[in-house]
């Protein structure tokens, strides 16, 4: 390995970081939300909502991320309406296509963890909860919820690893993140080798950092201590 | 309809030999994926440190960095190892390396990292006591392996299995950018040459959706095939 | 570390090894496909354009058997070294930074460069002369380029990526603009009809080919450019070590411009003769 190499092109390859850092954290904050919205919908008793988390969630996880990205960034910016309406203030950019692509494509993922959490929760501490006259909003909000959140921790761990990866199709719609930078810096250099271990190694650092936070909250509310 | 029209004057049949090609793809991938679990999973659990170090390196690696990062090495650095080993065995001309077998130990390598914990997983599993009774009924090694081991590991794998196949089906749209031609790589020339891309990725995503429900049905019956007796 | 790396990659590579039956006289040309009108494909999957039929009628005088070989343009060079083909056809100019790592036969065609906007864009009606060449210099090419900066400021452009446009639009040559790079030219197309840019740069037919077939009101704007960061024309790309077949394309090259079939050509696909 050529470490000179390596060295020289290091601060090109923490800059485009920057930039798949916010990716997968604005993705995942939004798709928090859009993922327990789903996950509530799951729940509910009318058919209609049922389905429409149900089939959100089936063809989302059931599609390359690729893909996903491409209809929405090329493919709606082909129809006049859309290009005519309010919504292109948003999907003119690229940046926000793709955090669009990635919210909706972790939240559907977030969904299943969130809706298999609520699922396990113990009736009898809700009935318990209810029976103290906590109405369903605060039931909710503070018996159900945390519990959720503490019980999806270790899958959420693995989605917010696998949203990181998922960036990198960022660069597919022009964006330059760590992978785009980096597949530049291959294809006018020459030099696989040495470019993926530099860039990979950023990619290990960042998951081993999620990896810890993870497992400290999961320390931290662990129903034990 | 007369975009998909089979034949010359549509994309039909393109489309169609295309999810024929990721469908191979995605199946070597996936034995390439096994043949490596095989022996990292078995790396991971022997009781030799280095051994284990260079199984948890192998899924470390493979599962964190991205799929994109990884064809790329594959493909850009791939052609160079192969001449370098050729060098060294004193060959000096034209060698290509088909794009086939690029993406799919490309993809292969990554499913493989995830494939190892499935493994590793159903083997710990499995009840010890099994080998000694297995031991003192006077069963043979390979018996044993074929009819007691590898029955019991893959019900309790098959469902894992099933999400193993199902990333390693989806990630194969990513070996689009290495020019062999599946269901991406075919849309994107189709959205390309017919200025209609929401059409084609859209029933690019069709195509998946079809290939992801069909493969979870056959897995479900496997599941029931596997899970008699229980 | 780095021996257990390149033990990995190698043994894996090992498993890879397709060694290619070497044909006799077979060549195997690499192009993009992605490029119309010099390169592209029909609804058959089939490769089509200029490049494509003048290929053909090079391997017909070389007496060659030849194979057209697709591959994406950000991997166009690494792929000839690697020999995936022996020879780049794909609308690439000679230029002295490619000239570092590749050779390149005498210039086929002269592609001229320009940007383009939509219809009713602020940049139409830039008062610059109709054609700027960068080698030559003088005042009316720095004139030119002051106009162009000043319209430019703050534009966003687009271009396919690793291209002489891109490096064009980055020399400063025409100030600080966004550039943003894109894998292929349709793509550049495609946001520069939805307008996600405000102009574009490539070669001028790319775009009055696009407007031509997708009726979209696709204007070409300001100069076009030859020369410096342009390079001189379009040719062949060959590794440095082939100097036999550096030979052959040039004598091939020379041929077809003599009995007019790379004119022929040049009007067909582009709708002037381009020949050079």
């Amino acid at each position: 390995m050529d470490l000179v190499f390596a060295l020289e092109n290091f601060p090109r390859l923490l800059k485009a970081t920057i930039l798949t850092i916010e990716l997968t954290f604005l993705s995942l904050f939004f798709g928090i939300f859009v993922g327990v919205f789903f996950a509530i919908l799951r729940a509910s008793k009318i058919k209609i909502l049922f389905f429409i988390s149900y089939y959100y969630s089936y063809i989302f996880r059931g599609t390359p991320l690729l893909v996903q990205i491409f209809i929405i960034y090329f493919g709606l910016a082909q129809l006049e309406w859309i290009r005519e309406s309010f919504l292109w203030i948003v999907l003119k950019e690229p940046y926000s296509c793709a955090i669009i692509a990635f919210t909706l494509n972790t939240g559907a993922y977030s969904s299943e963890i969130f809706r298999s959490a609520f699922e396990t929760i113990n009736k009898g501490i809700v009935e318990a909860a209810e029976s103290l006259g906590l109405n369903k909003i605060n039931t909710f909000l503070r018996i159900k919820l945390p519990i959720a959140i503490r019980q999806s921790l270790p899958a959420y761990g693995n989605e917010m690893i696998l949203m990181l990866k998922g960036t990198s199709l960022a660069s597919t719609v022009t964006l330059l993140d760590l992978t785009g930078v980096a597949k530049h810096i291959i294809s006018t250099t020459f030099r696989p080798v040495e470019v993926f271990i530099v860039a990979g190694s950023i990619y290990l650092i960042i998951t081993f950092i999620i990896h810890n936070i993870i497992k400290f909250l999961e320390k931290k509310y662990s129903f034990n201590s | 309809m007369g975009l998909l029209a089979y034949g010359d004057t549509g994309w039909g049949d393109e489309l169609f030999f295309a999810t024929l090609m990721t469908i191979a793809v995605a199946a070597a991938a996936i034995f390439i994926g096994f043949f490596l679990a095989a022996i990292f999973a078995s790396f991971k659990l022997s009781k030799i440190k280095i051994l284990n170090l260079i199984g948890s390196f192998y899924t470390t690696v493979f599962r964190g960095v991205p799929e994109l990062l990884v064809i790329y090495l594959f493909f850009f650095g791939g052609s160079g190892a192969v001449m370098y080993v050729a060098r060294i065995f004193g060959y000096d001309g034209y060698i290509e390396v088909n794009a086939f077998l690029t993406g799919a130990f490309s993809i292969g390598i990554i499913s493989g990292a995830y494939s190892t914990e499935v493994f590793r997983g159903a083997i710990q599993s499995i009840n010890k006591g099994q080998f000694e009774a297995s031991k003192v009924l006077g069963f043979k090694k390979k018996i044993y392996y074929y009819k007691i081991i590898i029955p019991q590991m893959l019900r309790l794998a098959l469902p894992n299995i099933s999400n193993v196949w199902q990333i390693t089906l989806k990630d194969t749209s990513l070996i689009s950018v290495t020019g062999l031609v599946e269901i991406m790589r075919q849309s994107y020339i189709a959205a390309g040459s017919t200025r209609d891309p929401l059409f084609f990725y859209s029933f690019a995503a069709v195509l998946y959706l079809f290939l992801t429900f069909l493969s979870m049905r056959i897995f479900n019956k496997l599941e029931k095939y596997y899970s008699r007796g229980y | 570390m780095k021996n257990i790396f390149k033990f990995f990659l190698s043994s894996i590579a090992a498993l890879m090894i397709f060694f290619s039956s070497a044909q006799a006289d077979s060549i195997r040309i690499g192009t993009e496909g992605a490029y119309p009108p010099w390169n592209a494909k029909d609804e058959s999957g089939k490769l089509i354009g200029f490049e494509v039929e003048l290929a053909n009628w090079l391997c017909i005088y070389m007496g060659a058997d030849c194979t057209l070989v697709e591959q994406d343009w950000d991997g166009m060079i690494p792929g000839l070294i690697m020999r995936k083909y022996d020879a780049i056809m794909a609308g690439m100019s000679i230029t002295d930074e490619r000239m570092k790592t590749i050779n390149f036969s005498q210039g086929y065609a002269d592609e001229v460069a320009s940007l383009a906007v939509m219809k009713g864009s602020s940049l139409e009606g830039m008062d610059t002369p109709k054609a700027i060449n960068l080698s030559t210099g003088g005042g009316d090419v720095k004139k030119a380029l002051k106009t162009l900066t000043a319209a430019l400021a703050g534009k966003t452009i687009g271009v396919q990526t690793a291209t002489i446009h891109q490096n064009f639009l980055e020399s400063g040559d025409v100030g600080s603009v966004k550039v943003r790079t894109y894998k292929t030219q349709d793509e550049v197309n495609l946001d520069l009809a939805a307008g996600r840019i405000d102009a574009a740069l490539a070669a001028a037919v790319a775009f009055t080919d696009y407007a031509e077939k997708s009726g979209k009101p696709v204007v070409l704007v300001g100069p076009t450019f030859s020369g410096g960061a342009f390079g001189n024309g379009v040719g062949v790309g060959i590794r440095k070590d082939d100097t036999d077949l550096l030979k052959r394309f040039n004598n091939a090259i020379n041929k077809a411009r003599k009995n007019g079939k790379i004119s022929e050509l040049a009007i067909k696909w582009f709708g002037f003769d381009a020949s050079m």
